[in-house]
């Protein structure tokens, strides 16, 4: 079962990433999808981790994705962990940023399915998607 | 995007709705708190986020519309939370008059119409609005913030930290702990106690947590009111509040700074920064950009130190001069001279310590790039590696630091592949699952030391010697007499690796010998230290700066050479009855402790010249890391700062001296490379061989 953290202040980019990735025909071992709603409610999931994966916005009240992702690299249960950021063209400077704190990618909004699933694989321990017997 | 689902176009639809309460509800706030004549640059940017997510969610739904307007509305609103654009009442009223398009296009997109929506007079009046932007940023310095701080700023948290310092704020650091499951409501509340004093810019989680249950974040507070007021106001049990610092102005001429670069300032890059208020400029919040900093190409400061140099060649003239006139009986002129030789030594080493000053960047540089690679390859090779980096803030010439970034990341890269265990093999050993390689720097005199320490499986000693044998590095039979250290420094000869053969996951063999080369060239040394099981430790010496060298000028047979000073750590009286013979090798008692002797003239091949054969000769310890070398010299001259020059081409190879200098006679000096002297005397090379070298 593949653990991932969808942290996005946007309900319906929230479902969206969530149905992209239950959808995704590699992930027959199970995907567990846990989502956050704001940096605070990321900051309370991180710690019930592991995680295979987090995906972040940046542009969030509070604690804002960058403050996210290098709380994550910081901490010792985190710090090897994927980071995917999610963001709008328009933010191209905190993009970067976020990159240098340590994110290890980034999805420019808008995205299709598709894309978002190649991308999280990138991500993902593929001896999950691949352990599976006959596909 | 016909494959979303009802439910999810449905969800969209509804969440877009409140995006649009929400920024009507801002714009209200917003045109009551322009009429009141106060500003809230939160209540803008919670616009500029709700018209951001609008807009992400227009393109994902395939909403073009409500895409179209978003994005227009977006760069205006974006602007205005730069402080590109100014907030008045003809602004306001054009993004009141997006909320009614959003609205009717909202309604067009839930009932699939694909009416014309006449928003053409709209966007034309976004479009003038964003036209008049302004961009006039400056960087953010005058206070001593914390660089893992500025790196979490967003674009808009750096703006309002900006404008905060414009406006002559104090900036405060509140650490606070959090519980975790009330830290939104608590939070809310501490943010609406501060707007009464100030703006809170930005909140970044510490890392430290005293439970699983709370968190503790730093907030990066700007006031116009004192620490005793915050502290009034917000203090608690669960709150530290700290003053940040304003940053140090210049020394002011008239005080003389340390001679040597052991006492520099902070400067965290190649940056001048004229004291404003001293130039009677106020940083007023005009369009006028009020830039504090330059960027310095680092060779213009190398043409200036080069000029230092030269410099320091006509003052030690001077010197001369004045010794030879009183020589002649010319006293009076001899002091004159004398005295404005002082008066011209002085402001040149205040001279010389600025542009050094300027010229030293912290190590933290380059550690954090290290950081990254460690994260990259532990993944790669699948074993977790914590990394504890201190003292990143020491200082070093930049020209150093770019050359370190290579050498320390090889040895990164041999700790994790050959040091660290891997898990399991840890754990069997009871070491925590985790390895740990630590990264230590710290100023010890002119040097900087930065140390490599892994808690690993630590260096195989047969193994290495067994590899260096079948190499034909050296024979059985010396192998036996070699002492751990010698053994270990073994790992520096080229083709040497404890490992049988490379893995295939990564560039293997890096060699020790390349990362030994390429120290030496920055004047420095590395030093091993291994226990089996233990881990491994390697620590490198490197000279504070390359730019100028306080040298000691000796006579060796018939030459004047220099030995920079960084290496030299004292000189002593020669008495030839105390020499003793050890393995061949000639050696005197030190204090208590052995030290290998080397003539230099006869190492240079250089014979005694008769003012010298009869006069009393002295040794000169050259020590760098834990070695040390007794250099035998006829003459000691005394201290002199020089600039080293390169060999030229067809003497680069010749190992043993660093370069030339012009010795302030106008007299051409070698100036002796104190490292590679070390390695090829103790490392048991003879002269006449490194002699031959040198003429080969």
């Amino acid at each position: 079962m593949l653990r991932i953290l969808v942290v996005e202040d946007s309900a319906s980019m929230r479902s969206f990433v969530r149905n992209a990735l239950e959808s995704d025909s590699r992930s027959s071992a199970g995907v567990d999808v846990v989502e956050a709603s704001s940096g605070f409610e990321a900051l309370r999931l991180l710690p019930r981790g592991p995680y295979d994966l987090v995906i972040t916005d940046i542009n969030m009240p509070d604690i804002n994705g960058l403050e996210l992702i290098s709380f994550i690299r910081k901490s010792e249960l985190h710090k090897a962990t994927p980071v995917l950021i999610i963001s709008t063209q328009s933010s191209e400077r905190d993009r970067a940023r976020g990159l240098s704190l340590g994110a290890n990618g980034y999805l420019i909004k808008p995205f299709s399915q598709e894309v978002l699933q190649s991308e999280v694989w990138r991500f993902l321990p593929s001896g999950i998607a691949q352990a599976k017997p006959h596909g | 995007m016909a494959e979303l689902s009802d439910k999810a176009r449905e969800e969209f639809f509804s969440e877009a709705q409140e995006i649009i309460e929400t920024l009507s509800r801002n714009l209200l706030s917003l045109d009551s708190t322009l009429k009141a004549g106060i500003s809230d640059p939160s209540l803008i940017n919670e616009a500029f986020r709700a018209v951001h997510t609008l807009k992400g969610l227009a393109g994902l739904f395939g909403a073009a519309r409500l895409g179209a307007l978003s994005h227009r509305l977006e760069d205006v609103l974006d602007d205005l939370r730069l402080g590109r654009i100014e907030l008045g009442q003809g602004v306001l009223d054009v993004l009141f008059g997006t909320v009614d398009a959003y609205t009717r296009i909202l309604q067009a997109e839930k009932s699939d119409s694909d009416e014309e929506l006449d928003v053409e007079q709209l966007f034309a009046e976004l479009e003038r609005i964003g036209a008049g932007a302004t961009e006039h940023e400056s960087p953010v310095t005058g206070y001593e913030l914390d660089p893992g701080l500025l790196a979490v700023l967003t674009e808009y948290e750096e703006h309002r930290l900006r404008a905060n310092i414009d406006l002559q704020m104090q900036l405060y650091r509140l650490r606070v702990q959090f519980d975790l499951s009330t830290i939104d409501k608590v939070l809310e509340d501490m943010k609406e106690r501060a707007k009464r004093h100030g703006e809170i810019i930005t909140y970044l989680p510490t890392g430290e947590a005293t439970s699983a249950d709370t968190i503790e974040l730093d907030l990066l507070m700007a006031s116009r009111d004192d620490l005793a007021t915050l502290i009034g106001s917000l203090g608690a049990d669960n709150v530290v509040i700290e003053e940040i610092p304003r940053r140090a102005r210049r020394s002011h001429p008239a005080t003389v700074p340390p001679r040597r670069p052991t006492a520099l300032g902070r400067a965290d890059s190649v940056h001048l920064q004229p004291d404003l208020e001293r130039a009677g400029l106020e940083p007023a919040a005009s369009l006028r950009s009020l830039t504090q900093t330059v960027r310095v190409d680092i060779r213009k400061l190398d043409h200036l130190m080069n000029i230092v140099g030269e410099l320091a060649i006509v003052r030690s003239a001077f010197g001369r001069v004045a010794e030879k006139l009183r020589g002649e009986g010319q006293r009076k002129l001899a002091a004159e001279l004398q005295r404005l030789h002082r008066n011209f030594d002085r402001r040149l080493g205040e001279m010389q310590d600025g542009i050094l000053e300027v010229r030293m960047v912290p190590l933290g540089q380059v550690f954090d790039r290290l950081a990254r690679v460690v994260r990259q390859i532990s993944r790669e090779v699948g074993k977790e590696i914590r990394l504890v980096i201190t003292g990143a803030e020491t200082e070093i010439d930049k020209l150093i630091v770019e050359e370190l970034s290579d050498p320390l990341m090889h040895m990164i890269r041999n700790a994790i592949d050959h040091g660290i265990e891997p898990g399991q093999g840890r754990v069997e050993v009871g070491k925590p699952l985790a390895g740990t390689i630590a990264l230590n720097a710290f100023q010890k005199g002119n040097h900087v030391m930065i140390e490599v320490e892994d808690d690993g499986r630590g260096i195989d000693l047969s193994k290495l010697t067994e590899k260096a044998i079948t190499l034909g590095k050296l024979s059985r039979s010396e192998a036996q007499e070699m002492s751990r250290d010698e053994v270990l420094a073994l790992i520096f000869l080229p083709g040497l690796s404890t490992r049988e053969s490379a893995d295939n996951t990564s560039g293997r063999g890096v060699g020790m010998d390349i990362v030994k080369t390429n120290i030496s060239k920055l004047g420095g040394v590395i030093d091993v230290h291994s226990e089996t099981g233990i881990g491994t430790k390697m620590t490198i010496t490197l000279p504070i700066t390359l730019a100028i060298v306080s040298a000691l000028l000796i006579q060796a047979g018939k030459h004047t050479l220099a030995i920079p000073l960084s290496s030299v750590s004292e000189a002593i009286a020669f008495e030839e009855a105390a020499v003793r013979l050890v393995d061949g090798r000639e050696v005197i008692t030190l204090r208590g402790q052995t030290l290998p002797l080397c003539r230099l003239d006869r190492l240079m091949g250089l014979e005694i010249a008769p003012d010298f054969a009869s006069r009393r000769r002295f040794v000169v310890v050259a020590a760098l890391g834990q070695r040390r070398l007794g250099l035998v010299v006829d003459f000691l001259y005394g201290q002199e700062d020089i600039v080293i020059k390169p060999l030229g081409k067809s003497l680069s190879g010749v190992r043993g001296f660093a370069g030339a200098t012009e010795l302030g006679d106008q007299r051409v000096g070698l100036v002796l490379d104190a490292a590679s002297l070390i390695e090829e005397v103790l490392a048991g090379i003879e002269a006449p061989r490194m002699l031959e070298r040198a003429r080969g």
